[in-house]
């Protein structure tokens, strides 16, 4: 019988802490550890990218990753994204544009996308295209997925805090 | 698919490190990324009694150019590969292969150790090595060597890396003027392993004949191809030159070895090289003339 490991991560903002197999993958330690279903488990095998989550920032497939290598790290899943009963816009967008069928891609699909727009608000098609590449979805062939996605930028950008301008506040819709 | 039973250790050094994979001797395995070991520990085509995470000792994340060569750090992800505009600007036959190196979400773990170091002769990175003639850092209990890539890939999922040892950077001679490189693959779909991929960087005269020439091939052999007949064909001919290129790219095809897979027949893989090396001779010819971009 292997050593257990005890380890220590932030989940949604949340200090976590377990004992756990060496083996035990991350998408196993979320979901049945956590009980935080919204990651799947797919392919299994590093192609499907249902599974996807945000490491230290990162959107990385949680299927190919040890619990204890997230040890001290800031893990981001898809329950993290709605924020008081509010959906992050890049759901809504999902939603208003139906980048979604049977959903099962769609944890994955968001979290690349959320990935993606954190680090380029203004991504191009190709760009989108790119980065959604490691998570296949079968239902939509894709059209709707890079609709949300322009959306969401486009969400996301009215969203965002404007720098302090003389305009009174009376002055906007 | 779960991994088999292992113990597990995240030392904070090399030294550390080194001193783990020396007690543990043959029963223990180095992981960086793991984005090549964890499907390998969950089909159970490995089963090491121990695993060392090296993921955790600073300093091996780096790409910086000095006086002599370019050089990486073992832990860099390919994702910061793709992203470094140095590589991009004056190393572009690395960026190449980074950009098609399996999927975002991978190279966002994936690093350039771990895809060197592996073997498999399927990972991108290999070819690329041995075209550039880069030499590999690697330290052990005797302390630091190192080792060229033409030394390096013995067999498939073999390498020369003693009992103990880690590479910890890769060493590319820094871009000179009128040089240039390029790699090409072709895949079956997004993030799959090459059908087959050819690395090719030239050294260029002042009137357009090449000086000398690397030539490496990716998935189309036991390990990384290094196709040394066809790189030195070319050696005093002019790169406009077509009959040259086919040339160079005829000998490439019969350094090749590859299998017959779903991927494509062996007959349909030697041809693909022979189209590869053309194309990335004549695109790393064109790199060559703008000017200190490899």
């Amino acid at each position: 019988m292997a050593r257990t490991e005890h380890i220590t991560l932030s989940v949604n903002g949340e200090e976590r802490e377990a004992v756990v197999e060496p083996r035990l993958l991350l998408v196993h330690y979320l979901r049945e550890n956590l009980g935080l279903t919204g990651t799947h488990s797919g392919c299994d095998t590093t192609n499907c990218g249902a599974c996807t989550v945000l490491m230290d920032g990162r959107a990385v497939k949680s299927c190919t990753i040890l619990a204890v290598q997230a040890d001290g790290r800031k893990v981001e899943t898809v329950e993290g994204l709605a924020h008081e009963g509010r959906l992050h816009p890049v759901q809504e967008a999902f939603l208003a544009e139906h980048g979604l069928q049977c959903g099962f891609c769609t944890s994955g699909m968001l979290m690349s996308s959320y990935a993606l727009l954190a680090s380029n608000p203004h991504p191009s098609e190709d760009e989108i295209r790119t980065s959604i590449s490691g998570n296949l979805c079968r239902c939509t062939g894709y059209v709707q997925i890079i609709r949300s996605v322009r959306r969401a930028s486009r969400l996301m950008e009215r969203h965002r805090p404007k720098e302090p301008s003389t305009i009174p506040d009376s002055s906007r819709r | 698919m779960l991994p088999p039973r292992f113990d597990y250790a995240a030392p904070t050094s090399i030294s550390e490190a080194v001193g783990l994979l020396r007690t543990n001797g043959e029963g223990a395995k180095v992981i960086a990324g793991g984005q090549s070991l964890i499907p390998l520990l969950k089909l159970r085509l490995a089963s090491p009694a121990v695993l060392v995470d090296i993921g955790r000792i600073p300093g091996l994340e780096y790409i910086s150019e000095s006086q002599g060569f370019l050089s990486i750090g073992a832990l860099t992800r390919m994702a910061d590969v793709v992203g470094s505009d140095l590589l991009r600007r004056r190393y572009p036959i690395i960026h190449d292969a980074a950009t098609v190196i399996a999927d975002p979400l991978v190279r966002n773990m994936g690093t350039v150790g771990g895809n060197i170091a592996h073997g498999d002769p399927a990972n991108d990175l290999p070819a690329v090595m041995l075209a550039l003639d880069a030499e590999f850092v690697v330290e052990g209990p005797s302390g630091r060597r190192t080792v060229r890539a033409k030394d390096f890939f013995v067999d498939t999922f073999t390498v020369a890396l003693n009992l103990a040892e880690i590479l910890t950077e890769v060493r590319v001679p820094r871009s000179a003027s009128r040089s240039g490189g390029a790699y090409l693959k072709v895949e079956q779909k997004v993030a799959d392993f090459a059908t087959a991929g050819a690395a090719v960087f030239l050294h260029v005269g002042p009137r357009g004949e090449c000086e000398g020439a690397g030539i490496g091939l990716t998935n189309v052999g036991p390990k990384a191809v290094e196709a040394t007949k066809a790189a030195e064909s070319l050696t005093g001919q002019k790169l406009t030159h077509g009959e040259a290129l086919r040339r160079a790219a005829t000998l490439a095809a019969e350094a090749s070895d590859p299998l017959s897979d779903i991927r494509g027949t062996a007959e349909y893989k030697r041809n693909l090289v022979k189209r590869l090396v053309v194309d990335g001779l004549r695109l790393a010819y064109g790199r060559s003339q703008r000017g200190g971009a490899k």
